[in-house]
């Protein structure tokens, strides 16, 4: 860590920054991918400015329609969906979206998708540059699409070609976003790692499946889509710890988290940052009410800055 | 355009049939900014099951700050709801997507059929109070399977006084059939506007129909969503050419021609 000053630059307010890469965050809460629309959709009910970063809703080279409805579902405790990457492609990206975003002055981290190693390389060659890009997201764990995304995810070698690719025309930090449909997740974090990337954000929703009894058919239309929400939290908790085992490079926690305490244990057991998801879904404020709980809880625990948080998790206990 | 999470009061709980209920809410920021057609997120349990809001039309609202949302007991969620207590805090999202587009110049037909009679009542109310001429020529059209979807409601449609129609497909109250046979025997003015809500076969007929006869249909469908304000992209409709729209965004009120009906 290269801060100058343990306080943050206000007297009095505590230091919840956070770095990801070159990248240095406010705070450590960011919205993720696929759950935040482009951010506008939330601008009556929040205030953007407080977000650490924004993540915004994958980007593929072509626009692309999504699945055929119906695209989600509601299982105990979490939602099923697979929207198929519905976007509107990197070039309207670019002009229609990122004005507003950039106008936020908030970081804004594009996730993007490709069917191949080179479709990532050209999505990412049309963000360099562009005003208020501060990061890329690269997902390779997507389960609702059939070509590329997920292919990227589930082998080591692949997963650290696709960061690699990414990283030669990019020179803002790159996070690659990891699936957990996998054997060994220390095995792709480090893969990455050596890939080059800057970052990794850690998981994205489990493969799963709904059925509907009565109609004895699949909830949904794609039959199989993505589980995310308070669910999977032990998952992904385990996820980011197993990783801080075997990688130096920042993690970011994602998975069902809706509040502080869900985001300070993610950032125990090896985050550096977290991304809120679900939860904008059921409360558009989640991600700012995790902010604010996250600095209540530095006030109260009297600490110099949220950073003592990252892997404290306490294993001296164990025997 | 104002959207409000909103802490809202339960001030009256009806159960008007054994399944069918109506909740009033005290909901000042909504009630203030919410016009026909539009919809609230009314989330059921304060805990992670069920987790996610639950998309309602809105009944009523007035300018003492209440809204009404009139549902069917389905699953949980609905339950939930349905068992809330006067005084009772719930949390709802508010107002979302598009409105009935109202013009008091024209006749109107209003269509509700089972809970698609929801949104009707305000859209009826607003319609009347718009209204400087004559309604003579309008008419309200509700249908359900049962006595119990369409009486209770009866008396609130009756009191706008907007010509009002009954029809249920037992025959246990109105006349005993579809609303579309009843729509099909009305002589409506060339030039009114039909406003549809209910089951997807009925508005597809309700559709087809007025495209037959020329005239103006505006639907209001229903889709599951998790978010209700655009981000999820969980409500897509098909509109042909593998191209979708999205029910919390792009409607839930859609000119009828819009959209793809399946026959």
């Amino acid at each position: 860590m290269e801060f100058v000053n343990t306080r943050g630059p206000e007297s009095g307010e505590p230091d919840l920054r956070v770095k990801i890469g070159s990248l240095e965050l406010a705070n450590p809460v960011m919205t993720a991918s696929g759950t935040f629309g482009y951010a506008s959709e939330f601008e009556e009910l929040m205030n953007l400015q407080k977000l650490g970063a924004v993540i915004v809703k994958g980007i593929s080279l072509e626009p692309r329609p999504g699945n055929p409805p119906p695209r989600i579902v509601e299982t105990a405790c979490g939602m099923l969906n697979a929207i198929g990457l519905q976007n509107v492609g990197v070039d309207r990206f670019i002009t229609e979206k990122m004005p507003y975003l950039h106008g936020l002055n908030v970081p804004v981290i594009v996730n993007i998708l490709g069917g191949s190693i080179e479709e990532y390389r050209e999505i990412t060659k049309r963000l360099e540059g562009v005003p208020g890009v501060a990061g890329i997201e690269v997902n390779i764990s997507c389960p609702n699409v059939k070509e590329g995304g997920v292919a990227f995810g589930g082998d080591p070698k692949m997963a650290a070609a696709v960061t690699t690719a990414v990283k030669e025309v990019c020179s803002v930090p790159v996070i690659v976003k990891l699936s957990p449909n996998v054997t060994d997740i220390k095995e792709m974090a480090y893969a990455v790692q050596e890939g080059g990337a800057d970052s990794i954000s850690l998981i994205n929703t489990l493969i799963g499946m709904a059925i509907d009894l009565k109609k004895k058919r699949p909830e949904l239309a794609n039959v199989i889509g993505g589980l995310s929400g308070p669910a999977i939290k032990p998952v992904a908790l385990r996820m980011v710890f197993d990783a801080s085992q075997v990688v130096s490079i920042p993690l970011i926690g994602i998975g069902g988290i809706e509040s502080a305490e869900d985001a300070l244990e993610f950032m125990l057991a090896g985050a550096s940052a977290v991304q809120v998801g679900t939860a904008n879904f059921v409360n558009p404020r989640a991600s700012e009410d995790v902010v604010d709980g996250i600095r209540e809880y530095v006030l109260e625990e009297k600490l110099d800055s949220v950073r003592e948080m990252i892997g404290g998790l306490r294993l001296d206990w164990i025997r | 355009m104002p959207q409000y999470q909103e802490k809202t009061i339960v001030t009256r709980v009806e159960h008007l049939s054994d399944e069918n209920v109506r909740l009033t809410l005290k909901a000042p920021q909504i009630a203030s900014a919410c016009k026909p057609g539009q919809f609230v997120m009314i989330r059921a349990a304060l805990g992670k099951d069920p987790l996610l809001r639950r998309p309602f039309s809105i009944h009523q609202a007035d300018s003492s700050g209440h809204i009404q949302v009139y549902f069917k007991i389905v699953g949980r969620g609905t339950d939930l709801l349905a068992h809330l207590k006067v005084g009772e805090e719930v949390s709802v999202l508010g107002p979302l997507g598009k409105a009935f587009t109202i013009d008091k110049d024209r006749p109107v037909c209003l269509v509700g059929g089972g809970l698609g009679i929801a949104p009707m009542l305000y859209l009826a109310k607003e319609i009347s109070r718009s209204k400087t001429g004559s309604t003579n020529g309008d008419l309200v059209i509700l249908g359900g399977r049962t006595k119990g979807e369409v009486e209770p409601v009866m008396a609130d449609f009756d009191e706008i006084g907007i010509r009002t129609l009954a029809t249920t497909d037992d025959g246990s109250y109105g006349t005993k059939g579809f609303v579309t046979e009843l729509l099909k025997s009305s002589d409506l003015p060339a030039n009114t506007q039909v406003y549809a809500c209910g089951p997807e076969p009925m508005m597809g007929a309700v559709s087809l129909w007025c495209e037959e006869q020329k005239l103006a249909c505006q639907v209001s469908v229903e889709s599951v969503m998790a978010c209700g304000m655009g981000a999820c992209l969980g409500c897509s409709r098909p509109v042909g050419d593998g191209k979708y729209v999205h029910v919390c965004l792009d409607g839930p009120v859609f000119d009828a021609r819009e959209l793809k009906w399946n026959s």
